[in-house]
């Protein structure tokens, strides 16, 4: 294909300063006031002290702000580029964490990295979405249309669920389903098709149920009758329903929950900080939090809506569901909403890969954002 | 080309429609999870708030310190004293065994004690405190304290445990107190009962007071975490403390009976104040120490008070059962004056007397020869008063004797009172389903047969009579707090007085010369007693014994006469009355009398001895030299 706009691209050569001052710096005040929350909810989950946690987090804030600043500034045809290859690496992890897992770890889902560990389910999030916006990227609706052509892109999504599943991770291979689902959504695949697989999902529950682990179906039957074991699994939902409730309107006040500081509220510091935050800051706290999460996916949108090449809004589209479904489950977990399926809040929780993975996908964001205007061909780097 | 951009424009044009139901999808979601907020912080939030309040507080309860026991004067029987113990809170070391092993340098723990403080650290959260030993003696708290460094995890405590100045002295007023058993905590509401180591009343006063000594729990609401560790007190109430229990008993007189029992293997004495029912001295030997008690005794000590055959747990004063003996003989002159028996009609005594084809004996071989009341009470002439019992018959003593307070319990405000038995037809024909033999009634003349009663009814008898037939009962409370106890204007009896002077002056007689017991008498001026002696079967003299002439002395002890005296004083308008008992004693006025007589002078003298210290404290108030306390005459 001959790409006759070349030479009238405006930002197929963009110099360093250039590329600065198209970064969206309001994103990334936003990133940074909404990652102030979770410092402040980390100072207080350790009684009003900077350690052991907010320290660290403030640290690897900074080191993230960087890496999102450097993946923005990457010009978006290099990220096209090696999508399929960075997908590749996170599968070869994913399959590496097993077998060390089965030999002899146990459940083991990180790589000691020494500074830190990397979940590689976390990568898996951020490389999935690249992968298939890139086999996306010059598909038509035609394509899109044809089943034959969707099964690559099936098996793509299919494989690493597989391996996550395995871990066991229900929450992350979810969450990747439900962002492959808004891809292929996105690219026009049809609602009858999603119906059809859905069905069949459901059809095959029964036997999904016997392949589960026990603890995992526990969770399921706890979420649906917390009552029935209030010491065991449905004791971290309880408390958590405790605390939040108990904030009231208003809260209890920064430092001055005691459900969480007096240990009733379980991971307070990962996967339950949304409670301890309600419980402090009461229902308008909790509202204005979610408000400034809104505003950060009402950017995604914009970001999306604004790129002029299918890798950009996929990738854009994709991040931002990610990042939706990220805050909604957790959100919806720690409020008895849906089961316990770990899954951190980002830029919130206190933890390493998934403040990694969190600004890289920001970065990227940023990245679909400055280089909105690139001509791209079906392969990317033939621009070049 | 135009076509790669209209599939393009076509391409973002599916893809806006389809991100804008993705947006709506997402836009529903968030609205849920703000529905839900409204729902758990705004609708559910009082449930929630009271469910996090229930989490965060706990209460505990905070034991009173027991009321203490004084006696009349104020003096202490009953305190509470601090008791230091040693405890471990396990998640403080590393080594438990090791800190154990130091700690045993220092104070001896046993190994059985050993064993229950490690299944202790397992079973208890790891910041609970193990009790490794109590009621540490000063020393050994100081050894603790100094080594604290080398010792992690240890610590003293402070706690109360109940003590008894008087130890065995006033053991049987005072009772003690013990752990609260099984089924006291289920059939009492107070929620002090459940706190570990609480412990209660178990006898004497202990227990008949247990309600004012207690107290009032006190609570504490803490702040605890999610293991039930407490972060911080909130808020403290600390209850009342329980009331002081002020015992009518005189300590020092206490002290004397209790003494002056001890020579006896076991005896009983009360003195009883003849206007009020006041105890002044209540003594059961032989005793325990109920020390032991408050601190959890050993069971060897138990088995030991158990198998004592002197019975040392109980008091006998109120749950001895003892035939009266001669002592009861009062009642029968009473009710033979109130009958219209002539006093002054003489009967005459040969030593025995037949009746029915038996011949009933009295104590003296060959008889007082010819005897009226007074006569009969002095020497107290068994034959007389088998002859007026024949004239007035059983039911008219029975009558006498249950006015004068036997019979029955007296309501003396200690548990573990006994009641007695005074017998009459209708008694005899509802307990035995069978008639009256007149040759009974010639028995309980003398009371002896079926007649029992407790020392302290004897007392109250005795201290109805010395106050002219005031119906007085005995009583150990004088005040509780600061309300007084005590009641003074009791009911007649309804017996004329001059019948009650007549018996008096007899009783007076039996300690002036002629009297049984006039070795016992007083000597000192104004002091003097009357009383009555008794000697009384335990067993049934076989004739072959009596015709043996085998002489009292040489029986088992087990089979010898009890010795009772009852007495009251000073004779000119009396104020105390007494009543003791040795068992096995063989004679009631030289074995039981002297101490009556003693009980008796020792409480004038200390009454005079007051008085005038009261006297010299109003005479020379401003003198400034110190009134030493009148000397004390020593009885004998």
């Amino acid at each position: 294909m001959i790409n006759l706009d070349m030479g009238l691209d405006p930002q197929s050569n963009m110099s360093l300063g250039e590329k600065l001052g198209q970064i969206s710096w309001s994103l990334v005040l936003l990133i940074t006031l909404v990652a102030c929350v979770g410092f402040a909810m980390l100072y207080s989950a350790a009684n009003g002290n900077f350690d052991p946690w907010a320290t660290r987090q403030i640290m690897r804030f900074g080191v993230g702000l960087v890496v999102m600043l450097v993946v923005a500034l990457i010009d978006i045809r290099i990220w096209l580029k090696f999508s399929y290859f960075l997908y590749g690496i996170a599968f070869f992890l994913l399959i590496v964490v097993e077998v060390m897992g089965h030999v002899g770890m146990g459940a083991q889902r990180w790589i000691d990295l020494g500074f830190m560990q990397l979940q590689p389910s976390e990568l898996m999030k951020v490389t999935l979405v690249m992968a298939l916006a890139r086999y996306f990227h010059g598909a038509t609706l035609e394509d899109s249309g044809r089943i034959t052509f969707l099964i690559p892109a099936l098996v793509m999504i299919i494989a690493p669920v597989c391996l996550v599943l395995l871990q066991p991770n229900l929450g992350t291979s979810l969450m990747l389903l439900m962002v492959s689902g808004a891809i292929f959504w996105l690219v026009g695949v049809r609602l009858w098709k999603f119906a059809l697989v859905i069905g069949s999902v459901l059809a095959a529950i029964p036997i999904i149920w016997r392949f589960m682990h026990d603890y995992q179906k526990n969770r399921v039957m706890t979420f649906l009758n917390p009552e029935n074991d209030p010491l065991g699994h449905g004791y971290h939902i309880m408390q958590s329903k405790i605390a939040l409730g108990s904030g009231g309107m208003f809260g209890k006040g920064f430092l001055m929950g005691s459900q969480s500081h007096l240990n009733f509220l379980p991971e307070k510091q990962t996967d339950f900080i949304f409670t301890m935050l309600a419980e402090e800051m009461g229902m308008v706290g909790a509202l204005v939090f979610l408000a400034m999460y809104t505003l950060l996916l009402v950017y995604g949108y914009v970001i999306a809506m604004r790129c002029r090449h299918q890798y950009g809004r996929l990738v854009a589209m994709g991040l931002t569901v990610n990042l939706f479904l990220y805050m909604f489950i957790n959100i919806a977990m720690v409020m008895g909403l849906i089961p316990v399926v770990g899954v951190p809040l980002p830029l919130i929780s206190y933890g390493g890969s998934s403040a990694l993975t969190v600004m890289t996908g920001f970065g990227l964001l940023l990245c679909v954002h400055v280089h909105r205007d690139v001509r791209m061909s079906r392969r990317g780097m033939s621009d070049f | 080309m135009f076509n790669a951009i209209d599939r393009d424009a076509e391409r973002q044009r599916v893809m806006n429609r389809r991100t804008l139901v993705l947006g709506g999808l997402k836009a529903a979601a968030l609205s849920t999870l703000a529905a839900r907020l409204y729902y758990l912080q705004v609708i559910e939030g009082d449930h929630y708030t009271t469910l996090a309040e229930d989490n965060r507080i706990s209460l505990r309860l905070l034991a009173p310190s027991r009321g203490i026991i004084v006696d009349r004067s104020g003096v202490p029987l009953a305190v509470n004293e601090q008791n230091f113990r040693a405890v471990l809170v396990s998640e403080r070391t590393d080594d438990v065994d090791e800190t154990l092993d130091k700690v045993v340098k220092l104070l001896p723990i046993s190994d059985a004690d050993r064993r229950r403080v490690l299944r202790d650290v397992d079973r208890l959260r790891s910041f609970a405190p193990v009790t490794l030993r109590e009621n540490l003696t000063w020393d050994q708290v100081s050894a603790i304290e100094v080594n604290l460094p080398d010792l992690p995890g240890v610590s003293i405590e402070v706690g109360q445990v109940r003590s008894y100045p008087f130890g065995e002295q006033a053991a049987h007023i005072l009772g003690y107190v013990g752990v609260v058993s099984e089924t006291e905590l289920q059939n009492a509401r107070d929620p002090l009962l459940s706190l570990p180591g609480f412990r209660i009343g178990k006898s004497g006063v202990e227990r008949s007071h247990d309600m004012a000594l207690r107290g009032t729990a006190g609570t504490s609401q803490l702040e605890v975490n999610a293991v039930g560790r407490v972060v911080r007190e909130l808020a403290r109430n600390d209850g009342q403390p329980g009331h002081q229990v002020t015992l009518t008993i005189d300590a020092k007189l206490q002290y004397y009976a209790q003494q002056r029992l001890s020579e006896h293997p076991s005896a009983a004495a009360v003195v009883l104040d003849v206007n009020t029912g006041g105890i002044l001295a209540l003594a059961s030997h032989p005793s325990f120490d109920p020390n032991q008690f408050a601190m959890g005794i050993p069971q060897d000590v138990y088995d030991g008070l158990i198998k004592n055959e002197a019975s040392p747990l109980t008091n006998k004063v109120v749950a001895g059962h003892y035939a009266p003996g001669s002592t009861f003989k009062p009642m029968t002159a009473l009710a033979g004056l109130e009958a219209g028996v002539d006093p002054t009609h003489r009967v005459f005594c040969s030593g025995s007397y037949d009746f029915g084809g038996h011949t009933f004996h009295c104590y003296k071989k060959g008889g007082h020869g010819s005897v009226d009341m007074f006569d009969a009470i002095r020497w107290s002439c068994d034959v007389y008063f088998y002859d007026l019992s024949r004239r007035i018959g059983v039911d008219r003593i029975a009558d006498m004797a249950r006015r004068f307070g036997l019979g029955d319990k007296t309501g003396l405000d200690l548990p573990g009172e006994k009641g007695g038995i005074i017998p009459d037809t209708k008694w005899k024909r509802r307990t035995y389903k069978e008639n009256w033999y007149d040759g009974e009634t010639l028995s309980v003349a003398i009371g002896q047969g079926y007649v029992l009663a407790t020392p302290i009814q004897l007392a109250v008898m005795c201290a109805r009579l010395a106050n002219g037939g005031k119906a007085v009962q005995p009583h150990l409370t004088k005040a509780v707090e600061q309300e007084s106890a005590e009641q003074t204007n009791w009911p007649d009896i309804g017996v004329k007085p001059e019948f009650i002077q007549r018996v008096l002056a007899g009783m007076a007689g039996v300690t002036s010369a002629g009297g049984t017991a006039y070795a016992a008498r007083i000597t000192q001026p104004g002091m003097e007693m009357g009383g009555k002696s008794g000697t009384a079967q335990v067993r049934r003299i076989t004739m072959a014994e009596r015709n043996a002439g085998l002489l009292k002395a040489e029986r088992p002890w087990k089979d010898r006469d009890n010795a009772l005296f009852i007495a009251f004083a000073p004779v000119q308008a009396p104020k105390y009355a007494v009543a003791v008992i040795v068992e096995h004693g063989v004679a009631g006025g030289a074995v039981a009398g002297p101490i009556a007589r003693d009980l008796l002078l020792e409480v004038q003298l200390m009454e005079a001895a007051r008085a005038q210290q009261a006297d010299a404290g109003t005479a020379a108030p401003a003198d400034g030299t110190q009134t030493t306390s009148a000397p004390r005459g020593t009885p004998r």
